[in-house]
């Protein structure tokens, strides 16, 4: 028998409803995995063995009774963004230092009702800022991959980095992620594996914390696009919590895979080719269009014309929403404090010293476009485009596309380091591809592709219709199928 | 639906040392909603408890933690909109105003900013009564109302170094309720405020409890020269009485006029209102104004509802003052200054109308505003611990209609109800305060009057309202009881009286 931490949560739901393995068998060797390489990878910021092997005996005996739930005895990762009950929740932040919630999230809520095991929280950029996880207060996450012939450490991407390595290095059967502007699917496509940001709305966003309320949207990342349906159908619930939660049914998305695409349109966005992109990423980009092409799929050439406003206006729109959200870590009533003589010092002391260089650097942005008489020239405007993004996108759709087809990422990850003395809007550059997802509030699909020419990981991006979180599935298989899966050498 | 615009009015004038001042007020009136549960969380709303007890996990801000708008403020808000003769928006939009402070756990109050839930609307306000017992009627518009979230409690007396923070006030629901300029002096902020004031408490959107807080007022005063632009504005914070809100603008209006006056020049800034100096100091200038940063809350969703669901509510609507006033006038034959004070307050005018009800509304009205509304003012009793019901009241005033007891007795007899309880009709009859209607009993006493004051018969002759002092004689020597108009007659025909 295959090691059990190998299997992808399809097989493991058969080999544990065959009682081939038992859910505490499955959840040890996880928890062994993780110590084993956590000291190298550091993918997650606090594990919870106990929690794991008692949720792994209640799976046991509920597939004992014949009683097992969707996701029984799945042992999964959870981003340090979601509030965990009694458990390190503190999005890898100082400021957050000691802080265990007396509440669950919705999404974790959800999961554990589904019969899923928890592993422990896992690391990611502080507050869910920034692109390579080198932000967090508990230092970078390693990725499992490497450049062939090189010893250099990888970022995973970010701000999902934990998610997607201990996920890319079987540290977790799946895990969730959340992404603002390519959270989740950056990191999916760095690490060579599967991660879909559903469409706003379709997860709750209670009990997570929050960077730009309306961007932020949770989503799992697993190794396969079946793993991942599977996942996001546990995820997903309307919630009276959440006033912006969808009250729509949850479709069970594993049934679209392998429904044929043939017949159905695919959009390639003209204005996604842009100046600068490697070779390797249009070689790719062109070699998923064959792929569709042989499935049967019609390619249309699609204009998405405000595309190059995206990133601009993003970088006003979450900054400003993430300068309203994070004003409550003040030093009053959790997390840190840094004490003082008066309550303005206390505020600045604590703040100065929680919040790291990324987090302070987006408080002040968003301080500043929001600020009366920039207010207008900023704000207003960036909501304009969002708004007009979100057309382009309705246009192509009512044009009859199904699924959009982007490459994820402008390049394939790079060394932990590598952008210490760029500019920030280089590594914000790494968005480019992802942003106007979440600005139009679509779902958004990540899917391994291919390697580059020095083996790092590649993925192509479907974007799909709202709430239509199907078809993407559907549509992503066939690059599954055709790319075949991309498993990292372990050094670790 | 704007109201007229306001003429400048001498009455109203301060005469400064070099001529006269136009006073302007603006108002902002801050109304905790009547609801269970705070506007975004279900936690209670209610009145006291130990620090900290009425505090959910959003109220604290906890990490994660969303608002839920509470439907029940949402057409709290609506009703007093429609009270107010305003203008529904059926789209609205709660927006983040952004300032730290320790009992603001978000860092933000979510309030509504440039698209509030009610715009225009008009409040008829009655001012007076002058010298003559007359009423001045003035309309004073209504800029909007919107809904917002209350602050925390910040307790600086509880710890040497330390100040705590008790969030139970913290998120429950205000509406704010904004005047237009419109306002010329105390007296009228006064009236204007009561208005409001009574206006949310027939609707029963709010419990309007000042002593409580739950009604607080900030007020914008400035002062002008009659026919001039408007002159600059200083805003009095949080004033949690009436009789403050009109002291407070005659000090800050005087103290501007002053300023001017001396060549000075008034400066934009927030001002406190000390009640034990009775004056305002100031608290902030607009440099150190915060910059809120408004923006549209992005974890609510804009607040929409339709026609019929406005149309429902209106149709649910209490009748409003001025409804009332104008119906106890017409049906009643009530004052306008009788109706102005039987509908000021919902209680008394439900107790006029109880007790009106098949009987004469005039003399009902007397008895509420001379008698019942004298003895409850004087024993420090609201209307609706009234120890003297309107059941009771009636039986009094029926009593006094049979002719079984007369003016005079009916006084005392509502003494004792109101200080002893029990039925006016047993208290009559086991006491023996019937009225003497037995014309031979009451001539037998006129006789002995008449009788021992020969003097005074001679000079009734002469001065026939002497027969005044014959009647208070006869009273006296009857207890009160006998019959007034049978004792006139009686005397009248013994003294020879036409």
């Amino acid at each position: 028998m295959t090691e059990l931490t190998a299997l992808t949560i399809a097989e493991l739901r058969d080999t544990l409803g065959r009682r081939q393995a038992s859910a505490v068998e499955v959840a040890e060797a996880y928890v062994a995995a993780i110590e084993a390489a956590n000291p190298s990878l550091n993918a997650y910021v606090a594990v919870t063995p106990d929690k794991a092997l008692d949720m792994a005996r209640a799976s046991d005996a509920r597939i004992a009774a014949g009683e097992a739930r969707p996701l029984e005895g799945v042992p999964l990762g959870i981003k340090d963004l979601f509030a965990t009950e009694g458990v390190h929740t503190q999005a890898a932040s100082h400021i957050l230092d000691g802080f265990k919630p007396g509440y669950e999230s919705t999404v974790t809520a959800n999961l554990w009702a589904d019969g899923a095991v928890m592993l422990g929280k896992l690391n990611m950029d502080e507050f869910a800022m920034g692109s390579s996880n080198e932000t967090s207060y508990y230092g970078p996450v390693v990725s499992p991959w490497r450049s062939e012939g090189s010893n250099a450490k990888i970022v995973p991407g970010g701000s999902s980095g934990g998610s997607a390595s201990a996920v890319a290095a079987h540290l977790c059967a799946g895990a969730t992620a959340t992404d603002t502007g390519g959270s989740i699917r950056q990191p999916a496509a760095f690490t060579g594996t599967v991660g879909i940001k559903p469409t706003y709305g379709r997860c709750s966003r209670w009990g997570t914390v929050a960077f730009a309320s309306s961007l932020d949207q949770a989503g799992p990342i697993a190794r396969t696009v079946r793993d991942a349906a599977i996942m996001l159908k546990s995820m997903a619930s309307v919630d009276p919590k959440d006033t912006t939660s969808a009250d729509l049914p949850v479709p069970d998305y594993e049934q679209s895979i392998g429904e044929t695409v043939k017949g159905l349109k695919i959009g390639i966005p003209r204005e996604y080719r842009v100046e600068g992109m490697p070779e390797e990423i249009e070689k790719l980009w062109q070699q998923g269009i064959d792929w569709y092409r042989q499935a049967g799929a019609e390619i249309v050439d699609i204009s998405l014309p405000h595309t190059k406003y995206a990133l601009p206006a993003y970088y006003i729109v979450a900054p400003a929403e993430a300068s309203s959200n994070l004003a409550r870590y003040d030093g009053v009533r959790y997390g840190l404090r840094v004490e003082c003589d008066d309550i303005i010092d206390m505020y600045e002391k604590t703040r100065a010293a929680g919040f790291g260089r990324e987090v302070k650097r987006r408080i002040l942005i968003g301080t500043y476009v929001l600020s009366a008489g920039y207010y207008d020239a900023y704000y207003v405007r960036a909501q304009k485009v969002r708004t007009l993004i979100k057309r382009d996108f309705e246009l192509a759709f009512e044009a009859g596309v199904d699924a959009i087809l982007t490459p994820a990422t402008p390049s394939s990850a790079f060394g932990i380091g590598a952008m210490a003395d760029a500019d920030p809007v280089e590594m914000y550059l790494n968005d480019i591809f992802t942003v106007t997802v979440n600005m139009a509030g679509l779902p958004g699909l990540a899917v391994p592709a291919g390697l580059d020419s020095s083996g790092l990981p590649l993925g192509l991006q479907l974007i799909g219709r709202p709430f239509d979180e199907q078809t993407l599935f559907r549509v992503g298989q066939v690059i599954e199928d055709a790319a075949g899966s991309f498993a990292a050498p372990k050094w670790w | 639906m704007n109201a007229p615009v306001r003429t400048a009015n001498p009455k109203n004038f301060i005469s400064g040392a070099t001529g006269d001042w136009e006073v302007v007020i603006g108002m902002e009136i801050h109304a905790q909603v009547a609801s269970e549960s705070k506007l975004f969380s279900g936690a209670s709303t209610a009145f006291g408890g130990e620090p900290n007890d009425h505090v959910s996990m959003v109220d604290a801000a906890m990490p994660g933690m969303l608002p839920v708008i509470n439907e029940e403020c949402v057409r709290q808000a609506v009703r007093t909109g429609l009270g107010l003769n305003a203008e529904i928006h059926k789209r609205s939009v709660f927006a983040r105003k952004n300032y730290f402070y320790p009992d603001l756990p978000q860092g933000y109050q979510i309030s509504q900013y440039d698209q509030p839930i009610v715009g225009e609307g008009i409040v008829t306000v009655e001012v007076g009564p002058d010298n003559k017992g007359q009423f001045e009627e003035i309309s004073i518009g209504v800029e909007r109302l919107h809904l917002e979230q209350d602050a925390g409690k910040s307790l600086h007396d509880q710890h040497p170094t330390m100040s705590y923070v008790d969030l139970n006030r913290s998120g429950v629901a205000l509406m704010e309720i904004v005047s237009k300029p419109d306002l010329r002096s105390s007296e009228e902020a006064r009236a204007y405020l009561t208005k409001v004031r009574t206006i949310l408490r027939y609707l029963g959107t709010s419990d309007a409890d000042m002593d409580k807080g739950n009604l607080r007022a900030d007020i914008n005063v400035s002062v002008r020269r009659p026919g001039e632009p408007l002159g600059t504005r200083c805003e009095i914070k949080n004033v949690n009485s009436i009789r403050f809100a009109g002291q407070a603008i005659e000090y800050e209006a005087r103290r501007q006029i002053a300023v001017l006056e001396d060549g000075g020049s008034i400066s934009q800034e927030t001002r406190l209102f000390d009640p034990s100096r009775g004056e305002t100091r100031s608290m902030r200038s607009k440099e150190e104004a915060h910059d809120y940063r408004y923006f549209p809350d992005p974890d609510l969703l804009p607040l929409e509802f339709d026609d019929a669901y406005v149309e429902a509510l209106k149709a649910d609507l209490p009748e409003l003052p001025d409804e009332k006033r104008q119906r106890f006038q017409s049906d009643f034959g009530l004052s306008a200054y009788d109706a102005n004070v039987l509908v000021s307050d919902r209680e008394i005018a439900h107790f006029f109308e109880a007790l009106a009800r098949g009987r004469d509304g005039k003399q009902a009205a007397n008895w509420i505003i001379n008698d019942l509304l004298g003895a409850l003012n004087k024993a420090g009793k609201p209307i609706e611990a009234s120890p003297v019901s309107a059941h009771q009241l009636g039986e009094l005033l029926d009593l006094q209609k049979e002719g079984v007891i007369s003016g005079k007795i009916a006084k005392d007899v509502f003494e004792i109800v109101f200080t002893e309880g029990g039925s006016p009709r047993e208290i009559v009859e086991t006491r023996g305060l019937k009225q003497v209607t037995d014309t031979g009993a009451i001539e037998k006493v006129v006789d002995e009057i008449i009788a021992a004051n020969p003097d005074k018969v001679e000079q009734a002759k002469s001065k026939p309202t002497m027969i005044g002092w014959f009647v208070g004689q006869v009273m006296k020597a009857s207890g009160g009881k006998a019959a007034p108009q049978a004792v006139n007659d009686l005397l009248k025909a013994k003294l020879g009286i036409e």
